[in-house]
């Protein structure tokens, strides 16, 4: 028998079919869909006189520019139609919608988990780059665009090439203080931010094994922004776990026969794939991005770098660029970088492990004066049940705002934006220009790095406060 | 979706690597649900300053350049956010060839479902187009039949592009169309997979 990837398996399952000179034409298990890249999709249909195939296997619901302070105060016309055109697509088409008022309501990227509809093995699309997330359970998770959500809902499937297969491995274990965040920052500090364009990624190794599904989710949401459009890692008794007894995982005995399948999905020992890179757990140490993509990032003991000490021209010239945008000096030290705002949440970090970490560095400290820090849970879920834990209390009483659950800063989408030349550390996963508003200026970190530089008013080494009795 | 095969156009450089669709259509550009009328917006922040007010050092606000219809970049053109608002946004501004070394890959099925060809040459080959393009009023020649790109003074380079896109972009086809044509081999899937076909 010859030796698989989990990558290879998942596809071969779905081909419905192939042909030479062509894609493959794939089967979805699960298209999940959100207000911004849909409406032009319905649309699309309701002109041709289409419906949707498969209404049973597409679950909706609204994130993007959902408002986190008062639920129901849009202030924005067009990002209110934009809700409501999802609600009469939603509605018209059959298929479910977790609204704004709905309990399960949440980014996209936290609710599928979380309810149980990302399962191994399937096959999982979305008009989002972050759908790659959901490969965390050894799904084959991707992004897609507007025409290719009218296409899946109109046929459930896609056509596609088979990728090639790129392993990363993670090697050791990890250091204190080191969250799956500084992982995905590091592999894509030290391998760019094109190291994955054509592949799929697989994560694999002693470090990835060891992390909780919350960590993995972390570290695949990413994956896109290695140039993957997925990642994924290999179905194990953790994945098994995490998914036992959620609303649309099978129940009972199906289950185990479940569990039996998605554990028999995982890489074969051996396995072959096209690409291999390699990073050791213990050299990573808490990351820090200093330009405007996530590639331009480095160890918190490290300094802003000169864009001589890059050797192509064009390196040079879009660090110098980067520089000049993030208003930042070659040589400064990162702990030197002060911050004016701080952004906890989005479908990389807002998850209940993320807001316990960020809580254990706000405990019985207080956000500097000058700071600006919001908590932004992934889901009405979440929100829940960290109030259950009373984290809520700790990060109010710290001076952070808590909010409701959606994207907010991550994509300034809504009213929460940061103002053009302020400095926000940010947990989601992007820094690209503008993207937390005109002018703002991004800086990713783990959700206890942000919380450390929102006490301290400037980045700080979290090691250096974690554990420490206050 | 508008087929093409030969096309010849003015051309404008943007000499950066990485350029996101963040910066081709800036988020809150993105809550229409039309697909028209997002060209205004392309590159908003770089045409424009915090007043609105053109920006005088942006090539597109350059009057030689801006009725460009191809447009020259570095690697990894279109990276970042999924939005098919990026290629809208760039073919409702004129744009119908784009040339760069590398693409994100949701950017280029994204671009192709929209019949923009999005061609990959050579970085030294980008390279020369860049020069030869900052100079106003420079004409590329595109043929993807014969999968060649030429301009009047001796340049031509060759290059590569799936057989499938190909034929998609040369007849410009609506890919669920093809896709429903045979429809039969779906309802087979679905009988072995699901025990029931659903049209
Ligand atoms: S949280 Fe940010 S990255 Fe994630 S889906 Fe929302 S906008 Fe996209």
């Amino acid at each position: 028998m010859t030796k698989k990837t989990v990558i290879e398996k998942i596809w071969e399952n779905h081909v419905v079919s192939r042909e030479e000179g062509k894609p493959d034409l794939l089967y979805i298990d699960l298209h999940l869909v959100h207000e911004v890249t849909s409406p032009q999709a319905f649309e699309g249909l309701r002109m041709n006189g289409r419906r949707v195939r498969r209404p049973d296997l597409t679950y909706a619901t609204m994130d993007h520019n959902v408002p986190t302070i008062n639920r129901h105060i849009v202030n924005d016309p067009i990002s209110k139609t934009q809700m409501e055109t999802l609600k009469q697509n939603c509605r018209e088409f059959g298929i479910e919608l977790a609204d704004i008022d709905h309990p399960d309501q949440g980014i996209v990227h936290v609710i599928g988990p979380q309810l149980g509809l990302t399962q191994p093995g399937k096959t999982i699309v979305c008009g989002d780059s972050h759908t790659s997330t959901h490969g965390a359970f050894g799904a084959l998770a991707f992004g897609i665009g507007t025409s290719e959500v009218e296409h899946v809902l109109a046929t459930q499937t896609i056509w596609q090439k088979q990728p090639k297969t790129l392993q990363i491995k993670v090697n050791g274990k990890l250091g204190f203080g080191v969250q799956a965040k500084d992982i995905i920052l590091a592999i894509i500090a030290k391998f760019g931010v094109n190291a994955g364009t054509g592949y799929v990624m697989e994560f694999t190794g002693e470090a990835i094994r060891s992390l909780s599904m919350e960590q993995r989710m972390t570290i695949c949401n990413m994956s896109i922004e290695a140039g993957a459009r997925a990642g994924l890692v290999s179905p194990d008794m953790t994945t098994v776990e995490y998914l036992r007894g959620r609303r649309y995982a099978p129940q009972g005995e199906e289950f185990e026969a479940a569990a039996k399948a998605w554990l028999a999905l995982a890489s074969d020992e051996g396995a072959e794939y096209d690409k291999t890179l390699e990073i050791e757990a213990a050299e990573i140490e808490p990351q820090l991005t200093w330009g405007t993509n996530p590639a331009m990032g480095s160890g918190i003991s490290g300094v802003v770098p000169s864009p001589e000490q890059f050797e192509r021209e064009a390196d040079k010239e879009s660090v110098r660029h980067a520089l000049e945008y993030m208003g930042l000096q070659a040589g400064m030290k990162l702990t030197e970088i002060p911050v004016d705002y701080v952004f906890i949440g989005s479908c990389t970090n807002s998850r209940l492990s993320d807001l316990r970490a960020a809580a254990e560095i706000a405990k019985g400290r207080k956000v500097q004066d000058h700071v600006t820090a919001i908590v932004v849970p992934g889901s009405q879920t979440v929100k829940q049940q960290a109030e259950a834990e009373g984290l809520d209390q700790i990060f109010i009483n710290a001076g952070f705002e808590w909010r409701e659950s959606g994207c907010s800063m991550c994509l300034a989408m809504n009213d929460d934006i940061v103002p053009p030349g302020k400095r926000c550390a940010s947990t989601s996963n992007r820094n690209f220009e503008g993207r937390q508003g005109s002018g703002a200026r991004t800086h990713l970190v783990s959700p206890s790095m942000a919380a450390a530089a929102a006490v301290m008013g400037r980045f700080t080494d979290v090691r250096e406060l974690a554990g420490v009795n206050q | 979706m508008e087929p093409i095969n030969q096309f010849t156009g003015t051309v404008c450089p943007i000499n950066r690597a990485n350029i996101d669709t963040d910066q081709i259509i800036p988020k809150q550009f993105l809550k229409r649900i039309e697909r028209q009328g997002f060209g205004q917006f392309v590159f908003y922040n770089w045409r424009f300053d915090d007043d609105g007010n053109k920006r005088k050092d942006f090539i597109l606000n350059d009057p030689q350049f801006a009725d460009a219809e191809i447009l020259v970049a570095g690697e990894n053109f279109g990276c970042g956010s999924s939005r098919e608002h990026a290629p809208w946004a760039l073919l409702d501004y004129g744009f119908r060839v784009i040339i760069a070394p590398s693409y994100a890959d949701i950017f280029y099925n994204n671009s192709v479902k929209n019949g923009i060809l999005a061609v990959k040459l050579t970085d030294e080959e980008v390279e020369t187009l860049l020069q030869k393009s900052s100079a106003p009023g420079f004409k590329l020649h595109i043929n993807l039949e014969q999968q060649s790109v030429s301009d009047d003074s001796g340049f031509t380079a060759h290059f590569d592009i799936d057989p499938y896109w190909k034929k998609m972009l040369l007849n410009g086809w609506d890919e669920i169309s093809v896709t429903l044509s045979d429809e039969d081999r779906i309802r087979q899937f679905e009988e072995k997979v699901y025990g029931k076909q659903y049209s």
